[in-house]
C-alpha cells in the first residue's frame, strides 16, 4: 500500500471536520434553542416592569426588579429554605449513599436484588414520591403518626416539620444516584492498598478514612456537585407537598410563582436570572475551588 | 477472609436497603386499594377493605387517560429524537477530529446544570407566540434538549469501548465513513444506545416543571402535572386513593424496565461519571 499524498490527507481531514460538525449540529441547535434564546430573553425582560396582564404598561426600569427581589425579605427567606434543604439532603445522601454503596460492594447475599431495589426510587416519578411521603405523614391518610406515636401532630403546619418531610422524599428519591456513583468509585479503589493497610495493623475505620475515601475523592466530588445543583433547584416535591405555604417556598418555586402564576414577567425573570447566577456560582466554586475534574464527566479526558 | 459475623452484618444492611426502598412504594400500592372513604377514618398501612374502585375511577376519568396517552407519546417521541441526536454527537466526539469538540461537551455540561425554572417564563412566552404552547412538540423540544447531556455522556463512554479497527477495516474494503458507521458500528453500539434510551425515557417520564408550565389542557398535559392538579372524581370524594391508583399505573412501566434492564441502567448512570 502506497502512502497517501498530502492533498488526499487534508481532503480527508476536511471531510472529517465537516462530518463532525454536521453530526453535532442537530443536538447543539436544540440545546441552544431551548436555553440560549430564552435566557437572553429573560435577561432582557428582567430589565422591564412588565406584567402579562397589562402588556401596554411595559416600561424599561434598569435593575429595579433586581433591587425589588434582593430587597425583599421573602427572597432571603426562600434562599435560606433552599440552602437548608440542599445542605441537609446532600449531607445525608452522601452518608447513606456511601453506606448503600459499601453494602452493594461487599454483600454476597442477594446482590442483584439489592441493586434492582435501589434503582426503583431512581425510576419513580418525583411527583409520585412526593405524594407517597405526603400521604404517609398527612393527618387524614397517614400511618406515620399512629405508628410512631406522634398523636395528631400536623407535620405540614410547621415550617421545619414540613421541610423535614420534603427533605425525606428528596433523599429517598435521589440517594440511588449517589450510591451508584460511589459504588463505581469504590470499584476503583485498589484492593491491595487496603490489604497492605490491614497488614500494617490498621482498623477497619482507619482503612475507610485513610485509604478508601481519599482514593474515591473524584467520585465523591462529582456526586456532591451534581446533587448540590439538583437539590438547589428543588421544585416538584415542594409543589406537591406544601405549594410553598408555611414558609417552605424555594427559589425555583418563587421563580415559577412570579412568572407563571402571577405573570409578573419582569420580576419573575429577574428572580430566574438570580437563580441561574447562583447555579453558576455553585458550579464555579466546585470546579475551581475543589478542582472537580469534569473532563472525566464530559467524556473528553 | 470475611468472617461469619461481618457476612451477617452485610446481609442485615441489604435487608435494610430493601425495606427502605420498598416501604414508600408499597404504601402507594396499599393506598390505591383502599376505599376512598377509609382515608381520614382509619390510619393503618394496609387497606381495611380491598377494592379496585380507584382503578376504575382513574380509567373512567378522561383527564387521566388523556394524560397517560400524552405522557407515553411525548416521552417515546422525545426519547427517539434525543437518542438519535445524541448518537450522532457521541459518534463525532468519540471518532472524529473537528473544531469545537470540547466546546460541545462543556455546553452539554452547562445544560445539565441549568436551573430549568429560569427558562419556563421565557419559553412560556415564546411558545405562545409561535403556537407551541399546550402542544406535544412544545414539550418534546425541551425534553430532548435537557435529556441530551446525559445521553451524550453515556453514549460517548460506550463508544470509547467499541473496537473501532473494524470500522477502518470496512473503510479499507471500500466503505465510506457513513457506510462504516451505519453497517459496522451501529450494531456494535446498540447496547449503549439502548441504555441511553432508558435514561432519556426516565427523564421525560419524570418531568414536572415543563408539564405544568407549558400546558393548560388535556391536549398535552402529562401525568405528573395532571396528578398534581387532580381534585377527585367528584367534589365530595377525597382524591387521595384515586391519585395513588394513577401513580401505581405510571409506576408499573418503570418497575418493569428496572427489573429487566437493571445492569444496563447501572452501567449507563456510572459510565463517564467516574472513569479512572
Amino acid at each position: 500500500m502506497s502512502a497517501p499524498s498530502r492533498a488526499e490527507l487534508s481532503d480527508r481531514g476536511r471531510a472529517e471536520r465537516r462530518l463532525g460538525l454536521v453530526l453535532s449540529a442537530p443536538a447543539v441547535a436544540v440545546m441552544l434553542l431551548v436555553t440560549a434564546y430564552p435566557l437572553a430573553n429573560a435577561l432582557y425582560l428582567s430589565l422591564f416592569r412588565y406584567r402579562l396582564t397589562a402588556p401596554d404598561d411595559r416600561r424599561f426600569v434598569w435593575f429595579s426588579n433586581y433591587a425589588t427581589a434582593l430587597g425583599d425579605p421573602l427572597f432571603w427567606q426562600d434562599v435560606l429554605t433552599t440552602l437548608v434543604i440542599t445542605a441537609v439532603t446532600v449531607a445525608v445522601e452522601v452518608v447513606i449513599g456511601f453506606a448503600f454503596a459499601l453494602v452493594m460492594h461487599r454483600a454476597v447475599f442477594a446482590r442483584r436484588t439489592v441493586r434492582t431495589a435501589i434503582l426503583l426510587p431512581y425510576g419513580i416519578v418525583t411527583v409520585i414520591s412526593a405524594f407517597a411521603w405526603k400521604y404517609a405523614f398527612d393527618l387524614q391518610s397517614g400511618f406515620v403518626n399512629s405508628w410512631f406515636g406522634a398523636g395528631d401532630f400536623a407535620w405540614f403546619s410547621h415550617r421545619w416539620a414540613s421541610l423535614l418531610v420534603i427533605v425525606l422524599s428528596e433523599i429517598w428519591k435521589t440517594t440511588p444516584f449517589v450510591s451508584l456513583l460511589l459504588l463505581a468509585g469504590l470499584a476503583q479503589v485498589p484492593g491491595d492498598l487496603g490489604e497492605a493497610a490491614t497488614v500494617d495493623g490498621a482498623t477497619a475505620w482507619q482503612r475507610l478514612w485513610r485509604v478508601t475515601i481519599p482514593n474515591m475523592r473524584a467520585a465523591i466530588l462529582v456526586a456532591v456537585l451534581f446533587r448540590t445543583l439538583d437539590a438547589w433547584r428543588i421544585f416538584d416535591n415542594v409543589f406537591v407537598m406544601t405549594s410553598g405555604q408555611g414558609k417552605t417556598e424555594t427559589l425555583s418555586f418563587l421563580t415559577y410563582r412570579q412568572t407563571i402564576t402571577r405573570t409578573a414577567i419582569g420580576l419573575g425573570d429577574a428572580v430566574g436570572v438570580l437563580l441561574f447566577l447562583s447555579v453558576v456560582l455553585i458550579a464555579a466554586v466546585f470546579i475551581r475551588g475543589f478542582r472537580v475534574d469534569l473532563s472525566q464527566v464530559r467524556g473528553d479526558r | 477472609m470475611e468472617s461469619a459475623r461481618s457476612k451477617w452484618l452485610w446481609a442485615v444492611g441489604s435487608l435494610l436497603i430493601l425495606v427502605w426502598t420498598a416501604v414508600p412504594i408499597l404504601w402507594i400500592v396499599m393506598l390505591s386499594f383502599k376505599q376512598p372513604g377509609e382515608v381520614g377514618n382509619r390510619h393503618g398501612f394496609l387497606p381495611h377493605t380491598w377494592t379496585w374502585e380507584n382503578y376504575r375511577t382513574v380509567f373512567r376519568t378522561g383527564l387521566f387517560t388523556s394524560a397517560l396517552v400524552n405522557s407515553i407519546g411525548i416521552s417515546l417521541i422525545a426519547t427517539a429524537v434525543g437518542v438519535v441526536f445524541a448518537t450522532l454527537v457521541a459518534y463525532a466526539i468519540a471518532r472524529l477530529e473537528f473544531p469545537g469538540k470540547r466546546a460541545i461537551l462543556s455546553f452539554a455540561l452547562a445544560i445539565a446544570m441549568f436551573p430549568v425554572v429560569s427558562l419556563v417564563g421565557p419559553l412560556f412566552d415564546l411558545w405562545r407566540d409561535i403556537g407551541l404552547y399546550d402542544t406535544w412538540p412544545g414539550l418534546i423540544i425541551p425534553y430532548v434538549s435537557f435529556a441530551l447531556p446525559l445521553a451524550i455522556w453515556t453514549l460517548s463512554a460506550f463508544f470509547r469501548e467499541i473496537p473501532w479497527e473494524m470500522e477502518q477495516a470496512a473503510q479499507v474494503d471500500g466503505a465510506t465513513s457513513w457506510q462504516a458507521f451505519r453497517k459496522v458500528i451501529v450494531p456494535l453500539a446498540a447496547p449503549g444506545v439502548f441504555t441511553a434510551a432508558i435514561l432519556t425515557f426516565f427523564f421525560c417520564w419524570n418531568d414536572f416543571v415543563f408539564g405544568i408550565s407549558l400546558t393548560s389542557t388535556d391536549n398535552a398535559r402529562p401525568v405528573p402535572a395532571a396528578l398534581a392538579f387532580f381534585t377527585g372524581a367528584s367534589f365530595f370524594q377525597q382524591p387521595t386513593t384515586a391519585i395513588c391508583a394513577a401513580a401505581v399505573v405510571v409506576t408499573v412501566p418503570v418497575v418493569v424496565i428496572v427489573l429487566l434492564f437493571q445492569r444496563r441502567i447501572v452501567a449507563g448512570l456510572t459510565a463517564g461519571a467516574v472513569k479512572g
